[in-house]
């Protein structure tokens, strides 16, 4: 440290340059020295499947900003209007302000069609990009101690969205939506006692009424987005506080993040990822056509038409709905349409499966530790199982919810595929859930083999005695590592029933249950012991053992 | 002779009166060129037809009675290759290649309906672009049509495999006729229920926006679908797209300096 007086008589007479000077006025009154110094440097593991989450974010935020531009011309009214825009096949059409409005955006406003149609593929995308990034969280454990919070988090940004996604898609009040907002008018309808009292409230009055676009539109823009952006600074804030979780490798430990700093990687990859997914929604939105409103016309209740589904993501409710049978019991004047009654309990009853799962595992494990690690699917067959058993279970849903598509086009009956829904919703999921777990201890085998034995290298090679052998290469340190990485647990047992003093306790029922389940997770139908260093050095040692 | 000034005169008025009620059409149509077609499309009957709808058009278990519907629906049934159906399996006869040629649909045509009156092959004044109301045709569309042949006229699913099938390509008279005979599972909108006019409205309304010269204003129509063709599109190619992107990315990541 040698200071010259050149530098001295420059701090003393000159100023400092124009950045350094910027930055000291703005740490002085916001303090973002500390806070850079704290998250510049902060380490972000490696993975493409890391990036999920990213995709959300962004597809967000390109709908927030696209909403913003149209809501500029947007008219969240329902007073009836003649139209009298550009489109010919609808001159003249009697419809509400909405559906004109949106129809100027469509065809009279610059760039409004293309910008509606980034705004609606976004969402689609968006809903599509958090299940894929909550199967990735599901799947690789991500979601155990101490991130359960976020899991739940996340799940509501999940649950939110589909309402967003829901009260946008009906606010052009075509014929469409409008089938879809009926729809939820027969919902409210079936609930017991209150069923009128919630339709009346929500439509202002007898339905369709004068009041659902303004009242959707407020929910649509300000209440739901407001709600999400705040759960998703929060979800951010607390992936920063428990660090990103990374896949176990050689030097990466539960107690390190081993990867790239923020600054200037990540925010150089992440800025340019968001581009990248604004550039990947624009170009989709430029080539495909989405809820083409003008197709569809303007909504009236004597209207309907036949393929009137709701988005992909609501999809599994319309599918819960169509294959019920139509139950209903008439008790004392008063009707229960259970066929429409039953699908939307258990709608919600779907959703809040996946909402609770951290906790039931942990229960059921018994495991409190802290995870920074991921697990691979594979060496956790039962989680594995469940989760495909429900992601079987909401794709069949998703076939009830389009059956009329796959009869038109598969040449099916319509009748047929919803028996196959009906069955198929309790049968699939049962059969996905134990092939899950076949596949995931065979492919344990296989890492087991993998370690003990080596890599399968092709080549054969004839003894001199006339005998055919595959050579075997050893894996690297690296990879014997990383393949016997994670760690197996024992399943928790009933504790003694027994005390010291030879008295008997009640053993509960929970108590039973949880063991057995236990034992579904760790049991040795559930996990193939892991190669220990004893078997390897055992196999390896010996001379033309292959 | 009074009498029978009295009966010549009672004679004149009621045959002039006969004259001026008698149904004159049928009368005319007995001519020999006319004569000769029914004969010629009673033979064509009797190789293709008569095997289900009897020998007379009476119907028999396999086949409808063809008495009274008329000419238009020969034309629509044969034209789009409906009939002769081959075979009565399946939920619903489909749309395959028509073998016969326009003369010898004419000819069957008219020998059906010699058998009893029906609505005849309609014209192209009455199923011309000219004079319709497209919005008008949208409207009475969605009204009437939509919920069997969606939106657009993609066409949906019945019961039991039957179906509503895609208009996109069918020829405006046979629309027409579709509409004014009831094929299949179709109900018939005669003209009493809805009129020359309108049905020439529903077509010039189908040429608009399902026709050849069609411009899709958002860019690919995805089958015209609805949500079903689109969110299978935001999956496969949006988000498929996306995670493309993002394995791109991860994979070219800032290299360490090697000190």
């Amino acid at each position: 440290m040698s200071t010259t007086p050149n530098t001295d008589a420059r701090s003393s007479r000159e100023k400092a340059p124009a950045g350094e000077r910027v930055a000291d006025w703005a740490d002085g009154r916001l303090g973002i020295y500390s806070l850079a110094k704290a998250n510049m440097r902060k380490i972000f593991p490696d993975h493409w499947s890391f990036m999920l989450g990213e995709v959300c974010m962004y597809s967000f935020i390109i709908i927030i900003l696209t909403g913003v531009y149209l809501t500029l011309f947007f008219h969240p009214s329902m007073n009836e209007v003649e139209y009298h825009g550009s489109y010919i096949p609808l001159q003249g059409q009697l419809m509400s302000e909405a559906f004109n409005s949106t129809m100027h955006i469509s065809f009279d406003v610059r760039g409004g069609l293309l910008i509606r149609q980034i705004h609606h593929w976004a969402a689609l995308i968006f809903v599509a990009a958090m299940m894929i990034h909550m199967m990735r969280v599901f799947f690789t454990g991500a979601f155990r101690k101490p991130r359960e919070v976020n899991w739940l988090f996340g799940w509501l940004l999940l649950v939110l969205s589909l309402f967003t996604g829901f009260t946008g898609y009906s606010l052009p009040d075509d014929l469409l939506s409008g089938t879809g907002v009926r729809f939820i008018e027969g919902v409210l309808l079936s609930v017991p006692i209150v069923g009128t009292y919630l339709s009346f409230f929500i439509f202002g009055g007898e339905f369709p009424g004068g009041d659902f676009v303004a009242r959707f539109y407020s929910v649509h823009i300000l209440l739901l987005p407001g709600i999400m952006l705040g759960l998703m600074v929060a979800h951010l804030i607390l992936v920063f506080y428990h660090k990103h979780t990374q896949f176990a490798g050689p030097g990466k430990t539960n107690n390190n993040v081993v990867g790239m700093p923020l600054l200037p990687v990540y925010m150089a990859k992440a800025g340019g990822f968001f581009f990248l997914v604004f550039g990947v929604i624009a170009v989709i939105a430029a080539i495909a056509s989405i809820n083409p409103i003008w197709a569809m016309g303007p909504y009236r209740p004597d209207q309907v038409s036949t393929g009137a589904q709701p988005d992909w993501y609501m999809g599994f409710a319309e599918g819960l709905v169509r294959v019920m049978p139509g139950w209903e019991i008439n008790l004392w004047g008063h009707t229960l349409v259970l066929g429409v009654f039953i699908p939307i309990v258990v709608f919600p009853l779907v959703l809040v499966a996946i909402a609770v799962y951290p906790f039931i595992e942990s229960w059921v494990t018994g495991d409190k530790n802290e995870h920074h690690i991921l697990d691979r699917p594979r060496n956790t067959p039962t989680r594995t199982g469940f989760g495909v058993a429900w992601l079987a279970a909401y794709f069949v849903m998703l076939i009830g919810g389009g059956n009329d598509l796959w009869a038109t086009h598969f040449h099916l009956s319509i009748n047929a595929i919803t028996w196959f829904v009906r069955i198929g919703f309790f049968v699939i999921p049962v059969l996905a859930f134990i092939a899950t777990k076949r596949i995931c201890l065979g492919l344990q085998r296989r890492d087991k083999d993998k370690v003990l034995h080596g890599r399968e290298s092709g080549i054969i090679k004839r003894l001199p005695h006339g005998e055919f052998i595959e050579v075997h290469e050893p894996l690297s340190q690296e990879a014997l590592h990383t393949l016997t990485a994670h760690h197996q647990y024992e399943p928790a047992m009933i504790g003694a029933t027994v005390d010291e003093n030879g008295v008997e306790r009640k053993v509960s029922g929970a108590e039973k249950l949880r063991a057995k389940l236990s034992k579904s997770y760790y049991g040795e139908d559930s996990q193939i012991p892991k190669p220990t260093a004893e078997e390897y050095k055992e196999i390896t040692s010996g001379h033309g053992h292959h | 002779m009074a009498a029978v000034v009295v009966l010549l005169i009672a004679l004149a008025a009621i045959g002039g009166l006969y004259s001026a009620v008698a149904p004159t059409g049928q009368a005319k149509a007995d001519e020999s060129a006319q004569s000769l077609t029914i004969t010629e499309g009673q033979r064509l009957y009797s190789v293709g037809c008569a095997s289900c709808h009897g020998t007379g058009g009476q119907g028999s278990s396999d086949g409808p009675s063809l008495v009274g519907v008329g000419a238009a629906a020969v034309d629509f049934q044969v034209s789009t290759g409906r009939m002769p159906a081959a075979t009565a399996q399946g939920a619903q006869i489909p749309k395959k290649r028509n073998i016969y040629s326009q003369a010898q649909i004419d000819q069957l045509a008219t020998y059906i309906a010699s058998l009893g009156t029906g609505p005849s092959v309609p014209t192209e004044a009455q199923y011309g672009p000219e004079g319709a109301d497209i919005a008008k045709g949208g409207e009475l569309f969605r009204t009437n049509c939509a919920q069997c042949h969606n939106f657009t006229g993609h066409g949906g699913a019945l019961t039991h495999g039957k179906f509503a099938p895609d208009l996109e390509g069918v020829a405006p008279k046979h629309i027409y006729e579709a509409m004014q005979t009831g094929p299949q599972n179709m109900p018939s909108f005669p003209d009493t229920t809805m009129s020359e006019k309108n049905k020439k409205d529903i077509i010039a309304y189908l040429d608009a926006v399902n026709g050849d010269d069609t411009v899709e204003p958002g860019g690919l129509s995805l089958g015209g679908l609805g949500p079903v063709s689109e969110g299978l599109f935001a999956w496969i190619f949006g988000l498929g797209a996306l995670i493309a992107v993002a394995v791109w990315v991860a994979a070219r990541t800032a290299k360490a300096k090697k000190s």
